[in-house]
């Protein structure tokens, strides 16, 4: 045991004296947060767009004035012709460009009719609808204001209520993909190549040789990392919850054993890769291509599974990081309790397991 | 005639003086070993004299050049033997010799024909296009020091070049330097095998970053009163604080 | 240059030995445009609704065939307990409940209006924002309908109507995958170009035959130019692999010329290989290599505009997009494939990429001491 001791310690070292990577590897989660916290979002607004007025009377000037108002838009460009429209998209300068046609005022207030044209950049659909969707609003705004409030009869209202995330932040989303990244980088790269360093450095023969148990000599390595990836939980929580407002509805200690269970998940996939690797850009290729790509592909964490074709759904099930996800999700956001999520935590169990068997066999084999 | 002049050279890193105020010079021809316990300094010294290090003080002179301001001019005419024997694993017999020949300058006549002689001279003719890391730990030595003569520098550096090897391949080694420097070529190695020091023309014996001793071994073994070159040794590594490295 | 040539076939000979780094090139583009255009679809469908109707009524069930027609949403359950809905919206097995109250059609015949409820899992912004849009305007729609039923035509005064109608220029079919190719392309360049030489540098270092090098008397840009240009060349047949796959699975072709395209990327693969450089030179091991490539690249991928528009980022996100390459590459990418701009629209992104290249370049040369 106390040999055992022994061997964490000098890993402990081994990892403490790289203070470049120690200093990544305790940066990237704050940078991360702070990324995904503060500068990613969904939200669409200050859009570039252009306006063709082909009319130019008060009518369309009074809409203008209105689109140019909303935080959502940001007027850059006044075009004085279609050709000049493709141009300006070409170049990448705006989203969307708001075309009036002639006589716009005219048409409105003799005929009762006139149409407005939104040449989107489709480019990101999403944005494009949702774009579509606000001008759209805004023009009818002013259409309903044109001829003073008359309520029209047989009205249906409906009022809206967001549940879990009333003011639609983005970072509720991320944050547990956050904490799924730095896990998988900490415990599954990192782990697996400082393994199969010592393989290829040879100095794996000569630990091997030493009185040690070979799975403790692997186990004492994962400790270290084990140890950063709690302050990384930590720390990303507490980053959350202070500088994000992220609020943790459900029940704390809960929610940081499952992280705790999630990175031990983790810890045994590096062991695998490791078993497998020969070099160290062989793990690392392993790492990035068979664990990091995936989850962050088929997780749930950026791209909603549900959207995805059959195939690949059932593909994502075979990805932890998934199962991670829905607990995280649960737990953080929803604030639900182990009634919710033992089955996902029985899954993750029960993939730790495997994993670590078949690890344990490789090695085995590997050294007879 | 002197390839190799030291005068007072120093390598500090930081307050930890790795060489102390040694001097010392090579002749022409010569086998010089430099010898000494692991961390008394030897390859700090070698590495400093290929220009792979900045000396902290000193005047030092390899082939006629000055190590500090004609470092380019002095790499065209030394070569070089690593502790890990530094050929690329990842290529063969063949494409490493026509890498190193064409590195200093080489034609593709000449290349082949020392390619062709090398082979020969090694017995490897049916290993030309075997990949390094298949060959043997002996054999990769020889073809180490053959490689680093490609180019038939003035002097050739080698540092621990028969780390690991046997002790018959070492005594073929050793007649490879043997040959070598009959042609004229100097030879400066460094290792920690003291029977090898009987081998070489005269030794010096670095102990905690200084020169404790210089001679032929001869001499040496008469000064210390002993039988052997470890007997030297010995003597005095019984004064020496640094370890191993 | 005859010692740039010897050097040049040694780490061809390498590289193309090297299996690791083959693989990479192979099948990375192939599991990355495979799967990822296909997982990455943001589009909004098939939005889970759960209707709580108290009313019961002709019109009540009216309108929830209305919205159930629509491929948008899909009907979870019919129920008459709030409670029940929100269960399904906890188990994420609806993300959308709609509550029609009690006597909602007699309230809006005898009241002139009636109010209804939506309560919307708002965990995915976007999802929320564009469903809670879709089901506004079918109700919307119904709303009209169900006036113009009620009411005579003559009687009632026109309102002024104002047609808005939107026009999707480049991605017609509004395919998520349009949108995602060129990004992903971008980020297969920029692995190969700052990953893979970085590593390779510093494998170089870690095993000790970098000294075999820096005893010689190659000069520095030799080696430099030695380590680039095979990155070079593998980066840029990176690129044609992936657009190979591009237009075999997907059918996308560039718009704009192809050419451009390789010319732009030919000079961003300078600057990122330059950062690779930069890289191998603070890093004494691969471990250290590849913790900090990664790490960099991360952050410029993010911030390069992938995912998310650069213009909803806050001010100092968006000025450090001018020093983002990802993020030119990703901009020159989408705008000639899918728009057709031509080496004139991108004159800008060019220049400032070539001073990149030039910039990081000189620092590694600088910073790379054959004696230390």
């Amino acid at each position: 045991m106390k040999q055992f001791i022994i061997f964490i310690r000098k890993e402990f070292f081994h990892l403490w004296r790289d203070k470049k990577t120690v200093f990544i590897l305790f940066g990237m989660p704050l940078v991360l947060i702070l990324i995904f916290g503060f500068a990613l979002t969904n939200e669409v607004k200050n859009t570039r767009i252009a306006i063709l007025d082909n009319s130019k009377d008060e009518t369309t000037g009074t809409i203008i004035r209105q689109i140019n108002a909303s935080r959502y838009f940001d007027i850059v460009r006044n075009i004085k012709s279609d050709r000049e429209l493709e141009g300006a998209f070409r170049e990448g300068k705006i989203k969307m460009a708001v075309v009036f046609p002639m006589q716009f005022q005219y048409s409105l207030l003799h005929t009762n009719k006139a149409a407005v044209q939104l040449v989107m950049d489709a480019t990101d659909p999403n944005v494009a609808n949702i774009l579509a969707n606000y001008t759209t609003a805004i023009i009818v705004d002013y259409q309903s204001s044109m001829k003073g409030h008359q309520n029209l009869p047989y009205t249906i209202n409906t009022e809206l209520r967001m549940l879990y995330n009333p003011q639609m932040k983005g970072s509720y989303n991320f944050v547990p993909g956050v904490m799924a990244i730095v896990l998988m980088l900490v415990c599954a790269m990192m782990t697996s190549i400082s393994i199969v360093r010592e393989k290829e450095m040879g100095t794996m023969e000569v630990i091997l040789v030493s009185p040690i148990v070979p799975v403790r000599l692997v186990i004492a390595k994962m400790v270290p990392y084990f140890l950063l990836s709690a302050v990384n939980i930590v720390s990303i929580l507490m980053l959350s919850f202070y500088v994000l407002e992220v609020p943790i509805q459900g029940n704390l200690a809960l929610l940081v054993a499952e992280c705790l269970f999630f990175a031990i998940t983790v810890l045994a996939l590096g062991l695998l890769i490791s078993s497998v690797a020969d070099s160290q850009q062989t793990a690392m290729l392993i790492s990035i291509m068979g664990l990091f790509l995936p989850t962050i592909m088929l997780s749930g964490f950026f791209f909603p599974v549900e959207n995805m074709p059959v195939p690949l759904q059932i593909l994502s099930n075979l990805v932890p990081a998934k199962w991670f996800y829905y607990i995280v999700e649960d737990i953080m956001i929803k604030g639900l309790g182990v009634a919710y999520v033992w089955k996902e935590t029985l899954i993750l169990a029960g993939m730790t397991f495997f994993f670590m068997v078949i690890s344990i066999r490789k090695f085995k084999t590997r050294l007879e | 005639m002197n390839v190799i002049t030291v005068q007072s050279l120093t390598k500090q890193f930081g307050s930890f003086t790795a060489v102390d105020n040694i001097s010392f010079d090579v002749k022409k021809g010569e086998i010089f070993g430099f010898l000494g316990a692991n961390g008394a300094g030897k390859t700090t010294v070698m590495r400093m004299l290929c220009g792979l290090s900045f000396p902290t003080r000193g005047e030092v002179t390899v082939a006629g050049f000055d190590l500090f301001t004609e470092a380019e001019k002095i790499k065209k005419t030394i070569g070089y033997m690593s502790q890990k024997f530094s050929l690329y694993e990842d290529l063969t017999v063949k494409e490493n010799i026509r890498f190193y020949g064409g590195i200093y300058g080489l034609t593709d006549i000449q290349i082949k024909s020392k390619t062709d002689f090398m082979l020969q001279d090694l017995s490897i003719n049916d290993k030309a296009d075997t990949l390094v890391k298949s060959l043997p730990l002996g054999w990769r030595q020889k073809l180490s020091f053959s490689v680093a003569m490609v180019h038939e520098p003035q002097i050739v550096f080698l540092d621990e070049p028969t780390s690991g090897v046997d002790p018959v391949t070492r005594r073929e080694f050793f007649s490879m330097i043997y040959e070598a420097a009959h042609t004229g070529t100097t030879v400066f190695l460094t290792t920690h095998y003291m029977d090898e020091a009987e081998y070489c023309h005269r030794v010096s014996i670095m102990v905690d970053g200084r020169i404790d001793a210089l001679g032929t071994p001869t001499v040496l073994k008469e000064q210390f009163s002993v039988s052997d070159m470890e007997g030297v040794f010995l003597k005095l590594a019984r004064g020496a604080k640094r370890g191993d490295d | 240059m005859r010692v740039l040539k010897i050097l040049l076939e040694k780490e061809f000979r390498q590289v193309l030995r090297n299996p690791a780094i083959l693989r990479i090139i192979f099948m990375m583009p192939a599991i990355q445009l495979l799967i990822m255009p296909l997982a990455a679809d943001y589009e909004v469908k098939n939005v889970k609704l759960c209707v709580v109707d108290f009313d019961r009524s002709a019109y009540s069930r009216e309108l929830v065939n209305k919205i159930t027609a629509t491929s948008y949403f899909q009907l979870v359950d019919y129920t008459d307990s709030y409670n029940k809905a929100l269960t399904y919206v906890e188990n994420d097995q609806a993300d959308l409940v709609l509550q029609i109250p009690a006597k909602f059609e007699r309230q809006l015949i005898k009241e002139d209006k009636a109010t209804l409820f939506m309560a919307l899992n708002a965990i995915n912004g976007v999802k929320a924002n564009l469903g809670s849009a879709y089901l506004r305007t079918i109700i919307g729609d119904y709303n009209r309908e169900v006036r113009t039923e009620w009411l005579q035509i003559p009687r009632f005064n026109p309102q002024p109507v104002i047609e808005v109608a939107a026009i999707n220029w480049f991605n017609p079919y509004m395919n998520y995958r349009i949108f995602m190719v060129p990004g992903i392309l971008v980020i297969l360049v920029t692995m190969v170009g700052a990953f893979l030489s970085a590593l390779n540098i510093v494998k170089e270092k870690e095993v000790g035959t970098i000294e075999q090098i820096n005893v010689t008397p190659i000069k520095k840009y030799q080696f430099i130019l030695g380590k680039l240009i095979p990155f070079w060349v593998l980066g840029l047949l990176t690129l044609t692999i992936g657009l190979a796959i591009s237009y075999l699975v997907y059918d996308i072709a560039p718009v704009g010329n192809i050419f451009t395209i390789y010319f732009f990327a030919g000079v961003y693969l300078l600057a990122v290989l330059g950062l690779g450089l930069l890289v191998s030179t603070v890093s004494a091991t691969q471990q250290q290599a590849m913790l900090l490539s990664f790490f960099m690249m991360t952050i410029f991928i993010l911030l390069g505009g992938l995912y998310t528009s650069i213009e909803s980022m806050p001010e100092w996100a968006q000025a450090f997009t001018k020093v983002n390459p990802v993020a030119y590459f990703i901009d020159v990418m989408r705008m000639v494939m899918l728009k057709g701009s031509t080496l004139w629209d991108i004159r800008f992104h060019l220049l400032t990429i070539f001073v990149f290249g030039i910039v990081l370049n000189s620092l590694a040369v600088w910073n790379y001491k054959k004696r230390s």
